[in-house]
């Protein structure tokens, strides 16, 4: 029996636990979105706050992700279910580089068009929604796309709680000794890593200004 | 002694210093009047305050010490103030994903101006500084040096303030594509007649631009002079200047029109 013909008699497994990974992924990109772009916003307006904030994130980067599922499967209400999680771990994986470069980004954008606009008469929310976001949007969201190909990856280990994903494909072909199982979880993965930094690398040129 | 009445004056310094936080004095003592209509520059070298002393006046930054009035307020909205005072940089600062016609607008949109005023108003700014009507489409990187700056001062012009800070505005431009601005800005001057400080450290700008010079050297005003006074000032600095310059009587005769041109001027009013 080769790998194709595992994946093929197995495709509805295979769609379940690509389906599953997929959610996991999302939900936490999203959520690292939406927490790490304010807190970029923030360190780039005040910069004392700088140190403390990407430090906090580098940490949480050190931690081996299977110590952090670990760590966490205690905790009262995420303990009960483990695909929270699991989201909430790939969440804080994926905000170092959406905080750092949101960051990057805004402090990238040309001093003279942010002193102009202010001289202008800007408001502080006119001058971040109006000048400062769209300038660094390519740059925030080639940290996204970076985040997005780490959870993908990250996202298998997530089997090991537990909490499914092509992660399951990976560890029952390590149990079982039999690589063309490995590969069946390993395989998609890497197709959906591909995709996704395909896609958002696409966007990215896009909305590049100049 | 000019008597102005309290009215006729714009700006006004008074007494005023600025300390950096980190204890550097950057300005102190300075009182300097500007009145209305007037085109104050202030002249001096790198260093010497006279950025400083620009960005105190729409309060990019605040005084330390003493007060810088604006049509005789000390306090008030920032936001207001700062949209009745046009500002040009040497760096001209265009939102590059903005349009020619967004950059220029960009005032009056935020004041909520109707569109088809907004739209007549860009035309007209267009041709005030000098540009075809079809650049109001294009994005400041496809534009020259020269027409970015001319967008530069006719967003700063948008919403009609009465007054106008100029800080370098033509001092990274070509020599020719200089004097062409120089030129035109003199006439829309006599056109328009806002109250103006212009920063600069070129004394041949300064003299062809001023109603006054105020020479600033080492965060304090050394003297404010009107052009044609400058040139026969026996203070120091002003006269190290106009050697540096070579516009002063003592530079070879045919040298610069600048020198004739004020001395025109010197003899026509007496």
């Amino acid at each position: 029996m080769n790998f194709f013909h595992f994946i093929i008699e197995n495709r509805g497994q295979v769609l379940e636990l690509t389906l599953e990974h997929l959610w996991l992924v999302g939900v936490s990109t999203l959520l690292a979105v939406v927490v790490g772009i304010p807190l970029g916003i923030m360190i780039a307006r005040w910069p004392r706050w700088n140190k403390p904030v990407l430090a906090g994130a580098n940490i949480i980067q050190t931690i081996p992700s299977l110590a952090l599922f670990g760590f966490l499967l205690p905790v009262p209400w995420l303990g009960e279910r483990v695909d929270r999680l699991a989201i909430l771990a790939l969440t804080l994986y994926a905000l170092l580089p959406v905080i750092r470069n949101t960051y990057t980004g805004i402090r990238g954008v040309d001093p003279a068009v942010v002193e102009a606009g202010r001289g202008m008469g800007l408001t502080d929310g006119q001058l971040l929604f109006w000048v400062e976001l769209p300038l660094a949007l390519s740059v925030i969201l080639s940290g996204v796309r970076i985040a997005v190909v780490i959870s993908v990856g990250l996202a298998t280990i997530a089997a090991a709680i537990g909490a499914g994903g092509l992660g399951e494909f990976i560890f029952r072909g390590l149990a079982m000794v039999n690589n063309q199982v490995i590969l069946a979880g390993a395989v998609p993965a890497a197709i959906l890593a591909l995709l996704a930094d395909l896609s958002l690398g696409w966007l990215e040129l896009r909305l590049r200004p100049q | 002694m000019e008597s102005t009445a309290a009215n006729d004056l714009a700006i006004e310094f008074r007494d005023v210093s600025y300390t950096l936080p980190t204890g550097q004095l950057v300005l102190s003592g300075l009182n300097l009047e500007v009145r209305r209509g007037q085109t104050l520059v202030l002249l001096g070298r790198s260093g010497s305050g006279k950025t400083t002393a620009l960005k105190l006046v729409n309060r990019l930054l605040s005084p330390t010490g003493g007060e810088v009035r604006v049509n005789g307020l000390a306090t008030g909205d920032v936001i207001r103030l700062r949209r009745s005072i046009g500002y040009v940089i040497q760096e001209v600062g265009l939102f590059p994903h903005f349009t020619v016609e967004r950059n220029i607008a960009l005032v009056p949109t935020i004041e909520g101006w109707p569109e088809e005023r907004i739209r007549t108003r860009v035309r007209e700014l267009l041709q005030i500084v000098g540009l075809e009507p079809s650049m109001a489409s294009r994005y400041p990187r496809q534009l020259s040096g020269g027409q970015r700056q001319r967008v530069g001062v006719a967003r700063a012009l948008a919403a009609d303030p009465p007054i106008l800070l100029m800080d370098e505005p033509f001092a990274a431009l070509d020599p020719l594509t200089r004097n062409e601005l120089q030129q035109e800005f003199v006439a829309l001057q006599q056109q328009l007649s806002k109250t103006v400080v212009f920063v600069t450290h070129d004394l041949r700008e300064a003299l062809r631009l001023a109603s006054r010079i105020a020479l600033m050297e080492a965060g304090r005003l050394v003297t404010v002079l009107p052009p044609q006074g400058f040139l026969r000032s026996d203070d120091p600095w002003a006269s190290a200047y106009v050697r540096a310059f070579g516009v002063g009587p003592a530079s070879a005769a045919s040298r610069n029109e600048v020198r004739n041109e004020v001395r025109n001027e010197d003899r026509n009013p007496s």
